[in-house]
């Protein structure tokens, strides 16, 4: 069976500046595929190419196989969840969620019944009367996503539907969504620039960076393994060290603070200025044994930055001035830690991963 | 503390209430006891309905409302046909920058006084005027024709004279109206016809409820335009008030039309409102 769609050469264009650079993906049936990227990367233009707002420079896009290059939005088997919702403002909830199918001429019966079995789906029943204006945001997210999903569409576009919730909200909302996605198995096309949601609700997601993927996977291995430099310092938390590469193969590098380790190359290492990227709960403290592929070095704590579970240290090696995240582990271990303390660390060399400066 | 601001809600309150009170209900007050008033046999002053009697009974009274009422209707409508591509145009389709100069080019022939705009209409229309003027000297016509003086002509000046007031609402509530509607709309399936039918129409509807009430007002007590671009035969209610009060000096009879004008135009506004399920209060807040 055909991707539900996929995208070939696809390009973006506005005068000189390149929006989209040519993409080629696939979306597999029925999964959650997220595209992560920093503001200003070309989410949105590629969204809307895909419903039919933006006509592309260049290239082919396919949904279920079929060339959508002349069909107008309105007859595309897309929905759009707007970034700022786009709910009518004069009409109910129940009359925003029937807009789509009236306009395929499906009966009114019909028509209340998979309304109410819909606003069932996204725990609003009783809310059908309701003007928007009376709703909370968590719950207008849901009218939005309801209109859209009642049409039942190939695909589900959502372009940063979580951005305007408060923290607390956007947490539930997440799990709620990737609930949602699982019971209705319509494919979501998730747009985000907060990696936390990405990670959290999709399947696969893909990286994006000026227009361009810089990987497409899960979201594991994008954490655990990212391809570019600009993954590995955009996705999760990090540690970034400017190193100079002292030997290559096996690759030892000098921190600017003169530690040297010896470190992982991802890509083309060949220039000697590299950066390195530790992740926080990549640092072992008091290692319980010291093997060759682990870089020990003392840690001095600066400071702790107590949040629970995610309770993390700055700390710098010996008396240099460039602190390191450091997380703790969950357990109370190391709960005696005090500022100005030293202590031993370690760091596996795989978790050191070192990728050339500058470009991508 | 307290009365501070009583006081000063006094102070600020005293002229808005003197000034309704002075130009506004006294003056009213007036022309209502005047227009109840009449002549008996004998040409003493005496309580009548007789005035308002006069409307019902004589013919060319209420024909004259009638055809008043019906033009103002229609100059409404036209007005709305005209305004509404204009705002649309404005608020949509050009760019922010360029729509508020289009705006302010679009306001300003309404910085000249009416008089002196139906006076340019008459330049341009009339027997001698600039329109005959071109197209006899470029042989589309072998003789100049009288443009003015009929229903087309006076129509086509009260548009005119209203426009500003329906395409000022209109445009303020087309710019609150977020463009993604649209293309939501688009999304779910919608055809243009539909979203206009659909998302814009009910989206402008305050805007276009306040626009039309007020055009509607200003046509239907419009003396001016009637007058200057429809002549002799242009049989507008305004006159026929002008006329019982100057010209036969009947100021009962006169103050009686007025307040028919009044409850007449209130009960056709009322009845549109009830017609297109739109509330006064929302369409002017
Ligand atoms: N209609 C347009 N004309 C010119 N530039 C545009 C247009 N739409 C978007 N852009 C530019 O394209 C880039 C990508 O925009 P967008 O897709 O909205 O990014 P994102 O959604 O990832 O924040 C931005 O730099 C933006 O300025
Ligand atoms: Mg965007």
């Amino acid at each position: 069976m055909a991707p539900v769609l996929d995208i070939q050469h696809l390009r973006k264009t506005f005068g000189d500046f390149i929006a989209v650079d040519t993409l080629n993906f696939q979306v597999e049936d029925g999964s959650f595929f997220s595209i992560l990227g920093p503001s200003g990367c070309g989410k949105t233009t590629l969204l809307r190419m895909i419903a039919g707002f933006q006509q592309p420079t260049e290239g082919k896009l396919l949904i279920r196989g079929r060339d959508m290059s002349r069909v107008p939005p309105n007859r595309r088997p897309v929905n759009l969840v707007f970034q700022n919702l786009a709910l009518f403002p004069m009409m109910n909830v129940r009359e925003n969620i029937a807009f789509g199918l009236k306009r395929q001429g499906v009966g009114a019966p019909e028509i209340s019944r998979r309304v109410d079995s819909l606003l069932e789906r996204v725990h609003l029943s009783g809310y059908g009367n309701k003007d928007i204006s009376q709703l909370s945001g968590g719950q207008k997210q849901r009218v939005a996503i309801a209109r859209s999903l009642v049409l039942e569409p190939s695909l589900l576009l959502l372009d940063e539907p979580l951005g305007a919730l408060d923290l607390k909200l956007r947490e539930q909302m997440k799990i709620e969504l990737k609930k949602l996605q699982a019971d209705v198995g319509t494919t979501f096309m998730y747009i985000t620039h907060d990696q936390s949601e990405a990670l959290v609700m999709s399947d696969r997601v893909a990286v994006m960076h000026n227009g361009r993927f810089e990987q497409i996977d899960t979201p594991r291995n994008l954490y655990s393994n990212p391809a570019t430099r600009f993954v590995a310092g955009f996705v999760g938390e990090t540690n970034i060290l400017p190193v100079r590469a002292s030997s290559s193969a096996p690759l030892q590098v000098q921190t600017s603070f003169g530690l040297m380790l010896r470190a992982t190359p991802v890509g083309n290492c060949q220039s000697d200025t590299l950066d390195l990227f530790i992740r926080p709960e990549s640092i072992i403290l008091t290692p319980a044994e010291s093997h060759e592929d682990i870089n020990l070095f003392p840690l001095t704590v600066q400071n702790i930055l107590f949040d629970g579970s995610n309770t993390k240290l700055l700390a710098t090696v010996g008396q240099s001035d460039h602190e390191l995240l450091v997380a703790l582990p969950q357990n109370q271990q190391f709960a005696h830690i005090g500022k100005g303390d030293t202590v031993p660390a370690g760091v596996h060399v795989d978790s050191c991963r070192c990728y050339p400066r500058g470009g991508s | 503390m307290k009365n501070h601001f009583r006081l000063g809600l006094f102070i600020f309150i005293t002229p808005v209430l003197l000034w309704l009170l002075l130009l506004i209900i006294v003056p009213h007050v007036e022309l209502l006891l005047m227009s109840l008033h009449g002549k008996d046999d004998m040409g003493r002053t005496v309580w009548t309905l007789a005035n308002y009697r006069n409307f019902f009974t004589e013919e060319i009274y209420w024909y004259t409302f009638v055809r008043t009422a019906l033009y103002a209707v229609i100059v409404t409508i036209l007005t709305f046909l005209v305004t509404f591509p204009v705002a649309f145009y404005i608020t949509k389709i050009v760019s922010p920058r360029l729509s508020g100069f289009l705006t302010v080019l679009l306001l300003m022939p309404f910085w000249v006084s009416e008089l002196v705009r139906v006076y340019g209409w008459m330049i341009l229309l009339r027997e001698s005027g600039v329109i005959n003027h071109l197209l006899t000297s470029a042989g589309l016509l072998d003789a100049p024709v009288e443009m003015l003086y009929n229903d087309i002509t006076m129509l086509m000046g009260l548009v005119y004279t209203s426009m500003l007031f329906m395409v000022v609402p209109l445009i303020s509530s087309l710019e609150g109206m977020d463009d993604s509607l649209i293309e939501a709309a688009h999304d779910l399936g919608a055809s243009p016809m539909t979203i206009f039918y659909r998302i814009i129409i009910p989206y402008a509807a305050p805007g276009i409820t306040s626009g039309s009430i007020v055009v509607f007002m200003l046509a239907l007590g419009n003396y001016l335009t009637p007058k200057l671009m429809g002549g002799k035969n242009s049989l507008w209610f305004t006159e026929q008030i002008y006329n019982e009060f100057i010209a036969s000096f009947n100021w009962n009879q006169g103050a009686a039309f007025g307040f028919l004008l009044l409850a007449l135009s209130s009960l056709i506004i009322w009845a549109g409102l009830k017609i297109s399920k739109q509330q006064l209060g929302k369409a002017l807040s």
